[in-house]
């Protein structure tokens, strides 16, 4: 077996509106409608409607041979019911053709993996019960953790929940001599099998598309088939996977992306011995052939890899302690309003925008932030968690008092 | 390269930033092997021997020279109007505007004088001071021998265009902060405007201290794009200070520090601690300085009913500056229009985490520091909130503040400043 796995990450959060210390207390309301209502459209125009049409036409034209997967946050399919229902449409619609696979992964692209066992199950679960209430009762059957993180134990918890197989970065340090275009299976629990992103052809498209500077601009068709061909013949599955984003809004329509989405399947299967799979059908026709050992963990995030996006400094760590610390109370709370922000504020997109790597890894975090600086990221984000902090704490005020 | 250069003030008798930024201009362009010729107005001979010092009140002028002539008649604009001085408290301010200047054949008289006696100081005399300084600019032009001419400041751009008109080198002026940064949009009048103009126009290179007052200069002034280059200000000493200074009070400190004037904008500091008091009972706010709006501020302050969390110091210096950064929580640099602003970076050096406004040239510089937009007291508000309550961010400041201040240094400025230099040295004809 010799196949392609396309896998795309659709992700937008919740963004948090201006919201200033005298309003703790006053204002329980977080959320920027209008930004967000304004984010998803755009890139509704920009890349999912196009896109999805796009791999709807490429899917009927080689039925049962191009296949597709995605993983949709949940709360990216909030925002599609609220403000893109024909974005949820058209996903449906490729859904529905049988060669398009959802994953599963936490409802809220949070980064509770790394705190607790029962907030990630918790939000696995909501996820897998959204995905079936919107997708006409799909039940995903692989994971795809936020940003790709992973670790042993991560993915241990994962094969506890029951998952078969689950897609991480194939990180050089992690990989050494290794080659990512195998099947792998975690080092805790050999039944859940790991598929590694080939970050090299995968940011081929994904980064370098239009990358003037780089020295195999312009991406052609038969370059990106000749690669594929020198790909060791022992070599099965390349694992191709990205933000979907990428599609129409990072790499913008004149870049060319969609005439090469286009024409990539048809090259591929008449130029190359690689077939499409879903990560499902990977994990079924491939046998893992070694443990993969990843005792810190891992992401698809910059140079390094690693967790320092979200997690690398003193901001982002307190934000992340102080928000957690209200995990256990959180079990206790019956309000749909408490649960929904909970959920939202979880959303590792809010930790991104505090990290001060930008002011070297600059353009990437810039890009993706809607504030000017990682400090006024913090503020903001400290003060609707105060916010949050002292509603929890009315509401068990509450409850004491009607209980006694 | 021999440089001529020509200051108004050099530690350590400075009124402030511009005798500190020349000082550590001139030290780094020492380290780079660069013989500068510092004429001030008035030395005290206790200056450290860093430049070829020239004392302005030392030099006697000739009257065989006719170039005098011209440069005096290029300065008949001087004449002094109020209000044309920024520098002054508001109890000199008010001695000053009520002062009129004498029929100018005595000033004429006064600056011909074989022998003038400048104060080097701000003060009433100061259109005068800056007239002579010119005639000895002429002098020292013809007398010794330089390649380059750099004048900073308006007060020395009458010189510096006067020994371009006698030696025919190429000039500098350095523009530290200009009159729309002291007057508002007010600035664009009157002599001292004037003479910013001629200088900038006059200057065959101009050198702003940000990008800021580059985009001024070139949109109010009429530079030419391709003639002004930025060079930002450093810090002398870049180390942190330890200070055992405790303070007296249990609650936090929030302070101002600097001139209380239009262009420091006082008035939104003091709004944003009404914002931050009605809200948080734990923290102080200090103004520490003197300065035209110190009595309007005060009465604000009264009305605002916080007299009791509010306080003045009045103008500090030495010791007490050091002792207020190091006792503060936070440090707020709230200018309207500030063309560098050093104040930030010392109170980095104590470790203090700084609010700067975005309409500041440090704010180019400095990351590690909350900035604002000056009028918008919501956020400056809520950033003093921040910073007084989730204290992961001041101890970033703390550890990075010190690396940024690194990176500060005028030997780099210097650098930058030579190859201007060289650049300008190499296309006289």
């Amino acid at each position: 077996m010799r196949t392609i796995c396309f896998y795309f990450q659709v992700h937008q959060p919740f963004r948090v509106k201006p919201y200033r210390f005298f309003d703790i207390g006053e204002d329980h309301y977080y959320w920027d409608d209008y930004l967000n209502k304004s984010v998803i459209r755009k890139v509704a125009q920009k890349c999912y409607l196009p896109m999805n049409a796009l791999l709807l036409e490429m899917i009927q034209q080689f039925p049962g041979k191009f296949k597709v997967a995605f993983a949709i946050s949940g709360v990216c399919l909030d925002q599609f019911e609220a403000y893109a229902p024909d974005v949820l449409d058209s996903f449906r619609r490729l859904v529905a053709t049988g060669q398009v696979e959802l994953l599963a992964e936490t409802d809220a692209h949070a980064l509770c993996s790394l705190k607790s066992k029962a907030e990630f199950t918790r939000m696995v679960e909501n996820h897998q019960a959204k995905i079936k209430r919107l997708f006409n009762g799909y039940e995903p059957k692989v994971f795809r953790n936020t940003e790709l993180v992973y670790s042993d134990k991560i993915g241990a918890m994962v094969a506890d929940m029951g998952f078969k197989g689950m897609l991480t970065e194939g990180a050089k340090h992690i990989l050494g001599w290794k080659s990512p275009n195998f099947v792998y299976h975690n080092s805790l629990n050999p039944d859940l099998k790991v598929l590694l992103k080939n970050f090299q052809l995968s940011d081929d498209i994904a980064f370098r598309f239009s990358d003037k500077s780089w020295s195999e601009h312009p991406l052609t068709i038969e370059k990106f088939v000749n690669w594929m061909n020198a790909v060791p013949k022992e070599q099965e599955v390349v694992n191709l996977f990205m933000d979907y984003e990428t599609f129409g809004e990072h790499q913008w329509a004149e870049t060319g992306i969609f005439e090469f989405m286009r024409l990539l399947p048809g090259a591929i299967l008449a130029h190359t011995n690689f077939s499409f799979s879903t990560p499902s059908e990977v994990l079924a026709n491939a046998k893992a052939v070694a443990p993969i050992q990843v005792p810190i963990p891992i992401s698809w995030a910059d140079e390094e890899r690693d967790l320092t996006a979200w997690l690398g400094n003193d901001l982002q760590n307190e934000a992340f302690t102080k928000l957690y610390e209200v995990e256990k109370r959180m079990a206790e709370i019956d309000d749909e309003e408490l649960q929904r922000d909970w959920n939202y504020l979880q959303t590792s997109d809010h930790f991104y925008y505090m990290s001060t790597k930008f002011f070297s890894d600059g353009a990437v975090h810039a890009y993706f932030s809607p504030y000017d600086t990682p400090y006024d990221a913090f503020i903001n984000y400290m003060n609707v968690l105060s916010d949050f902090i002292l509603r929890v704490k009315r509401y068990e005020d509450a409850k004491v008092a009607t209980e006694a | 390269m021999k440089v001529l250069m020509f200051g108004w003030e050099f530690p350590p008798h400075i009124s402030g930033g511009l005798g500190t930024a020349c000082y550590g201009l001139v030290k780094g362009l020492v380290h780079h092997k660069q013989d500068i010729i510092f004429v001030v107005p008035k030395l005290w001979g206790d200056e450290e021997p860093v430049a070829d010092f020239v004392n302005a009140s030392d030099v006697e002028i000739d009257y065989r020279e006719t170039k005098f002539i011209d440069t005096w008649q290029n300065l008949t604009y001087l004449e002094i109007n109020s209000y044309l001085v920024p520098y002054l408290g508001p109890q000199e301010f008010e001695k000053y505007t009520d002062y009129t200047m004498h029929h100018r054949s005595d000033v004429e008289e006064s600056v011909f004088s074989n022998k003038y006696e400048f104060s080097g100081k701000y003060g009433k005399n100061l259109m005068e001071e800056v007239a002579r300084y010119a005639l000895v600019a002429t002098q020292i032009a013809k007398s010794k021998d330089h390649d380059l001419i750099h004048a900073h400041d308006w007060l020395a751009f009458p010189a510096g265009i006067a020994a371009k008109q006698m030696s025919g080198k190429p000039l500098i002026c350095h523009i530290h902060a200009t009159q729309y940064d002291r007057a508002g949009e007010g600035g664009a009048q009157g002599p001292v405007y004037e003479m910013e103009k001629a200088g900038l126009l006059a200057a065959d290179h101009v050198v702003a201290v940000s990008h800021l007052t580059r985009n001024l200069v070139i949109e109010k002034y009429g530079v030419d794009p391709d003639r002004v280059s930025v060079l930002h200000n450093a810090v002398l000493d870049a180390s942190i200070i330890e200070s055992k200074v405790k303070k007296k009070v249990p609650e936090k400190i929030v302070t101002f520090l600097g001139r209380i004037t239009f262009q420091k904008g006082p008035e939104y500091f003091v709004e944003a601690a009404k914002k931050v008091i009605d809200r948080d009972p734990n923290v102080r706010f200090v103004m520490a300085g003197n300065g035209d709006l110190l009595n309007r501020m005060i009465e604000r302050v009264a009305e605002l009913g916080m007299g009791t969390k509010f306080h003045f110091t009045g103008f500090l210096k030495g010791q007490d500056v050091d002792d207020m950064y190091a006792m503060s929580d936070v440090y707020v640099m709230p200018s309207v229009s500030e063309p560098f602003g050093i104040a930030p970076l010392e109170a980095v050096r104590h470790n203090t985490p700084v609010i700067i406004s975005k309409q500041s040239g440090v704010s180019e510089v400095l990351r590690n520091a909350i900035k604002i937009d000056f009028w918008d007291v919501d956020a400056m508000a809520d950033a003093i909130f921040a910073l007084l309550h989730y204290q992961s961010i001041a101890k970033m400041f703390k550890e990075l503040g010190s690396e940024e201040l690194k990176n500060l240094k005028w030997e780099h400025v210097a650098a930058k400043l030579v190859t201007v230099y060289q650049k300008l040295h190499q296309e006289q004809p």
